[in-house]
């Protein structure tokens, strides 16, 4: 059987908790986190693009002048070869062209990383009783991580600062997690062991 | 209790028959590792199991039955499995039973010497945990359990949790050996049922690095004899060898193909790796170094090279001119001792006449010595960076020995200045206890301290500048070099066949297990599915990683900065020969 509660985690965000009930010995809660918002994409893309776009002028104002050649010879006391100004051109457009694809660069491998790595999509508690404690993060980008601990080595489940939890919710959604968790320990306690 | 029972996934679909396994009491599981099929007859199963026992050390025996039936539930074979309960006594005896096609399961145990409690659920007494047998058989835990002694018999209670799951069906492998085409007397179901795996090519491997290995060993102990022999023990040659980091990475190189083709069979699994991964290392420096072996053999690029060469070094020295000239004036707008700057400028400036002298004289053979060099890079990509490492060692010796002239004349200055300021204010350095005591000196020994002091410090800008010049060249060189040694130590000790192997073959590599529910009906037991969670990329590495030479600096910051300060000379890489282990 399962059930779905709704609670919100440090920073106002929606999260939503699906307890699921397998067995009285088996038990599975599955956190889901707020989804990547596009305004907050479209905000970070925004102002690395800007980033780019005014360095990009920056330099253009520097090297400009004195680069380019002087259209009207009659005031210009400056005579380059052609070919060194077609040069000095190519480098220049190369230049602009780093800056902007160094831009594009950064934001593709930026946005990946931040998928792969940070951007948490779910995490799931399970517990069986005389197995253990499974957790498992699930990221944005499909990668999962679980950590198994043996039954044998878990003493009890504490609440610990929300800090370590990737998800961050709040006191109440511990709480709720926790007493399941300590129903069942309590449970594998009681049932007395085969001889 | 729950009671866990370990199937192996490719035992779902076999037929009826009986299931066999072991018994974990401490944990209350059953690790089912084969179903043994109709007809049989019960005494050569029990030969079989008594066989497998012995050679595995495992105690393997008839733990249940197990029901593959079609949709209409047969009453016979239910009675008829319920009489082999009889014949196999096994304490809990175990009930699976599937129908065919469909993925409802039905436990039950029975206990003979309890009586089930009349108000114990019966969904929740069986948890289902399956699991893949060839994945389980060949992978390896990390951090690997310490497993008891072969000769303890059965003794494997101390393996916790999981781990003895995994250390029974790693060595029941003699239960694994026959498969469906062997004509044996009992017909086994497992993982291997369908044909024992084997590769031609693995079977000649096995063959062949025997006779390879003899070959191997005989050779390279005819080098380690010649390398130490007394030739080399003799002063120019040794002092020599111990200073270069050719030396140093061949004998790192050799030592390691001494301990790939040793003779004697690696005893357990961490042994293995390391085998394998130092094999895999050696090979692709060796690849790597062929490739750069033909990079410059074609095209007549050492030719092109030792063409630059001698003008690279004529341009350093000009460089180094330039800096004494800028020295000997008044560099940065300071004002130097004149004497005493025209005196070091002067010293140095001949010093690099005759550096220039000798590579002029060199010039020549430069060419066929860089051939040569070159012609080392087939011994390994390592072994060529140790080599270019060493030639700037080389060619930079100008360099050191200035440092070393400034370092030894700014640390005498120190020492002076030091010991007459102690004069100057009446106290002495005791060596007996170690420790600053006054003292009551004579009014002529104070006068001459008193100048000699003064003398001192007046000419301590000069010397210190010159000292601070030629140390910042010398840890520019220092640098160019430990990123070299850098390069040469990745390469050396990266652990490449574990890395290939966490790549390709995950499940080999295990740093625990993971489960997942399988579908759910209420009244069935709990079905999980028991999956291996393959080891992250960073404790590969690091559980692997072989050892390096270990020429790393050896000083922290504080005593480099203060070492730099005393003047006293500092030596980047303790070589191996002076190492303490």
């Amino acid at each position: 059987m399962e059930d779905e509660l709704t609670f919100s985690d440090i920073y106002g965000g929606r999260l939503a908790l699906l307890r699921r009930y397998y067995s009285p010995s088996c038990r599975e809660f599955c956190l889901s986190c707020p989804r990547l918002s596009l305004r907050s994409l479209t905000a970070v893309t925004c102002s690395v693009w800007l980033a780019a776009y005014g360095l990009f002028t920056l330099f253009e104002q520097n090297k400009a002048f004195p680069a380019w050649p002087r259209v009207d010879s009659l005031n210009s006391g400056i005579c380059r070869r052609p070919s060194g100004n077609l040069t000095a051109g190519v480098w220049l457009s190369l230049q602009n062209s780093m800056i902007l694809s160094a831009a594009i660069f950064i934001t593709l491998i930026g946005l990946l990383g931040y998928l792969h790595f940070v951007k948490i999509d779910q995490e799931t508690l399970l517990i069986i009783d005389s197995l253990g404690i499974q957790m498992t993060s699930s990221y944005a980008s499909g990668k999962e991580s679980t950590t198994f601990i043996e039954m044998g080595k878990v003493k009890d489940v504490i609440i610990n600062e929300a800090i370590y939890m990737s998800a961050k919710p709040r006191l109440d959604c511990l709480i709720e997690v926790y007493r399941s968790c300590q129903e069942i320990l309590a449970h594998g306690k009681a049932t007395p062991t085969s001889p | 209790m729950v009671l866990k029972a370990f199937f192996p996934t490719c035992c779902t679909s076999a037929d009826s028959g009986l299931l066999v396994g072991r018994w974990v009491p401490e944990q209350n599981s059953a690790v089912v590792l084969a179903v043994v099929h109709f007809p049989f007859i019960p005494i050569q199963v029990k030969e079989l199991l008594a066989q497998v026992q012995q050679a595995s050390r495992v105690g393997v025996a008839v733990l249940g039955t197990w029901c593959h039936r079609r949709q209409e539930p047969e009453e016979s074979l239910g009675h008829f499995l319920e009489g082999l309960g009889a014949i196999f006594s096994h304490e809990p005896w175990l009930q699976l039973c599937r129908e065919r096609g469909s993925k409802l399961w039905s436990c039950k145990v029975t206990h003979r010497q309890v009586p089930t409690s009349p108000d114990a659920p019966g969904e929740d007494q069986v948890m289902l945990i399956f699991y893949d047998q060839r994945k389980v058989l060949l992978s390896q835990l990390h951090p690997p359990t310490a497993l008891p002694d072969h000769q303890a018999g059965d003794a494997t209670a101390s393996t916790r949790g999981l781990a003895a799951v995994f250390d029974t069906v790693a060595r029941s492998e003699a239960l694994f050996r026959s498969d469906r085409f062997d004509e044996g007397l009992v017909r086994l179901s497992h993982w291997q049922s369908e044909g024992v795996e084997a590769s031609i090519i693995v079977e000649l491997a096995k063959q062949a690095s025997g006779p390879v290995c003899l070959l191997f060993a005989y050779l390279l102990s005819l080098i380690s004899a010649a390398s130490a022999c007394r030739v080399f023990k003799l002063w120019p040659l040794s002092f020599i060898c111990s200073k270069l980091s050719t030396c140093e990475q061949l004998r790192h190189r050799l030592e390691q193909l001494t301990f790939i083709f040793s003779t004697q069979k690696a005893e357990n699994a961490s042994q293995l790796m390391r085998k394998a991964n130092m094999l895999v290392s050696v090979l692709l420096d060796v690849a790597l170094g062929l490739t750069l072996l033909s990079w410059l053999h074609g095209k007549d690029r050492i030719g092109q090279l030792a063409d630059a060469l001698v003008p690279v070094a004529d341009w350093v020295a000009e460089e180094l001119q330039h800096l004494l000239q800028w020295l000997m004036g008044a560099p940065a707008g300071l004002k130097m001792n004149r004497a005493l700057d025209q005196v070091l400028g002067r010293f140095f400036l001949y010093h690099i006449h005759l550096w220039i002298s000798y590579i002029h004289l060199m010039s020549p053979f430069i060419e066929r010595i860089l051939w040569h060099m070159g012609l080392s890079a087939c011994l390994g990509l390592t072994v060529s960076l140790s080599i270019l490492s060493d030639i700037i060692a080389l060619l930079t010796f100008h360099i050191y020995c200035f440092y070393v002239y400034g370092a030894r004349l700014y640390c005498l200055k120190i020492c002076g200045l030091s010991s007459l300021w102690r004069l100057f204010r009446g106290k002495k350095w005791n060596v007996l206890r170690q420790r600053v005591d006054s003292c009551s000196y004579d009014l002529d020994q104070l006068f001459i301290g008193t100048l000699l002091f003064t003398i001192l410090v007046f000419l301590l800008p000069t010397t210190a500048l010159y000292y601070l010049v030629f140390t910042l060249l010398r840890l520019l060189v220092v640098t160019v070099q430990g990123l070299i040694h850098l390069l040469v130590d990745l390469t050396n000790s990266l652990p490449l066949y574990a890395l290939g192997l966490r790549l390709c073959r995950p499940y080999r590599l295990s740093a625990g297990v993971k489960f997942q529910v399988l579908e759910h009906e209420a009244g069935r037991p709990l079905r999980l599915l028991m999956q291996i969670n393959p080891l992250p990329y960073n404790r590969v590495v690091h559980t692997y990683r072989l050892p390096s030479c270990g020429c790393h600096p050896k000083h922290s910051w504080g005593s480099l900065c203060r070492k730099l300060f005393f003047g006293e000379l500092i030596y980047p890489w303790r070589q191996r020969g002076e190492k303490q282990d």
